[in-house]
């Protein structure tokens, strides 16, 4: 068990490996419960959040969802979240373990009368089952999922329990983010591993869960960004509408845009056995140009691959700089984000960002 | 076959002789998780007592190797290249990690079975 976020999570079940293929393969199922889950809502709870966060829920229908950053007035991320349009006046939003309580905080602060907001990460659980053949190993007692699109939800059931279905994730694979009371959702677990145990569905840990969303690209906010980070740099400037009228952030944001980020988020690969960590320094022609923001050795890909935050105009694809591994400088090559695709079709990540 | 011994620092050795094979310990590669890769001594390189030699990378931290014994390394398991979660399949097995030839005594603190057990038990805690 590791700690993250003020939770305790297994890092793994069995084998971070193992679980980590499944989830290629099959299908995993992870525990994602520490993500923060708030309930907004009232007469203007749309207005309130197109004030606060930087994608566009104007045109976001009842029933989608949709990923955003939420930045300060200089344009640094305070988070990155999903946000749920449960009803026109109504919203699920979830937020990051760890910065629960930075942004209720920070939300309560904005939040005007006739606004209301409610925390139900404790009676509502989450869990997240991921993986090609997610959609074919639900159990029996579930509702029917074939049209639910991408980045869609609704209310239904699996293995006979109300669940909130949605067709999100973080691996970059098909699958399905579950949303459960809290007493109901050991019953729930239980039955999609006991029916897809025989087709190579396992329980995934923290470790499987770091490694798809990697290989997937998709950041870690507290890794690949933080408060001094904007969502220019951090690659995620598809989120951020700034015609959509004025949020927190835009003024600062528009000028990022206007003059180009500072810095950029890249894909890098290395060899077999030079993994890469948080905070190895990244060189290009013999400076520091920059510094690895996550790492990992890639089980599904065969080799090592990480996002490094760099300074100056984006590199070329193809490109080689060197990475600090265990106190030496590794080759490393530039190479083209997500590292892989898998078999979400993504309404989340367009290929231009 | 000689009985296996241990140190503090999760490493185990087998005597024979002169030879002494190297390992980690099944506490240790659960600890690490899974073993992705393994830098390893060159044969004929010389080792002290508790010198770092070698490097494993589990998906989760590179961690430092060290020395149980003094010696020369005599072979190293090639067989990690190609699959090294032999690690964390069979530890004290496949999941050898070198051979050396002692060239003084062998440390007074080494532990036995019991003792490590404790050592590992409290460690886990």
């Amino acid at each position: 068990m590791v700690g993250f976020g003020g939770w305790e999570l297994p890092q793994q079940y069995t084998s971070i490996r193992d679980e980590h293929l499944a989830v290629r393969k099959a299908a995993g199922l992870f525990d994602i419960s520490h993500m923060g889950r708030l309930v907004v809502e009232g007469a203007g709870a749309e207005s309130y959040l197109q004030g606060l966060l930087t994608n566009d829920l104007a045109s976001l229908a009842p029933g989608h969802a949709i990923y955003t950053l939420m930045c300060k007035e200089d344009g640094g991320a305070i988070d990155d979240l999903v946000v749920y349009r449960e009803a026109a006046d109504r919203f699920l939003v979830v937020v990051n373990a760890a910065n629960r309580e930075k942004d209720t905080a920070w939300m309560r602060r904005h939040m005007p009368a006739g606004v209301s907001m409610n925390d139900h990460t404790e009676d509502m659980s989450l869990i997240a089952f991921q993986g090609p053949r997610a959609h074919a190993l639900l159990p029996r007692g579930s509702s029917t999922t074939d049209d639910i699109a991408y980045f869609a939800f609704r209310p239904g059931k699996i293995a006979g329990v109300a669940a909130l279905i949605s067709r999100t994730g973080y691996t970059g694979e098909d699958g399905f983010e579950l949303f459960i009371e809290s007493g109901r959702v050991g019953d729930v677990w239980d039955a999609i591993l006991s029916h897809g145990k025989a087709e190579g569905v396992l329980p995934a840990g923290l470790g499987a869960r770091d490694a798809t969303r990697l290989e997937a690209a998709l950041r870690l906010y507290g890794n690949d960004m933080d408060e001094t980070v904007n969502p220019y740099e951090a690659g995620l400037g598809w989120t951020v509408k700034l015609g959509k009228g004025d949020f927190i952030g835009r003024d600062a944001l528009a000028k990022v845009k206007e003059s180009g980020p500072r810095r950029n988020l890249i894909g890098l690969q290395t060899a077999p056995g030079d993994i890469p960590r948080h905070g190895a320094a990244v060189s290009n022609a013999g400076r520091r140009a920059g510094v690895v923001t996550s790492g990992t050795h890639s089980f599904f890909l065969g080799h090592p691959i990480a996002l490094a935050l760099m300074e100056g105009p984006s590199l070329r694809v193809g490109e080689k700089v060197t990475v600090e591994v265990r106190g030496r400088e590794a080759q490393a090559e530039v190479v083209k984000l997500p590292f892989y695709r898998g078999s979400a079709r993504s309404a989340v990540a367009p290929a231009k960002s | 076959m000689a009985e296996r011994r241990y140190t503090k620092t999760y490493e185990w050795v087998i005597v024979d002789g002169k030879t002494v094979t190297v390992g980690i310990t099944d506490f240790a590669q659960s600890q690490l998780g899974d073993v992705v890769f393994l830098e390893l001594p060159s044969p004929g390189r010389k080792l002290a007592v508790r010198e770092s030699f070698g490097v494993v990378e589990s998906v989760k931290a590179a961690s430092d190797l060290y020395s149980p014994v003094a010696g020369r390394v005599t072979a190293v398991n090639e067989k990690l290249t190609a699959k090294p979660e032999l690690i964390n399949s069979d530890p004290y097995g496949d999941g050898w990690i070198m051979k050396v030839e002692l060239t003084g005594d062998l440390p007074a603190d080494l532990l036995d079975e019991a003792e490590y057990k404790k050592v590992a038990e409290a460690g886990a805690s």
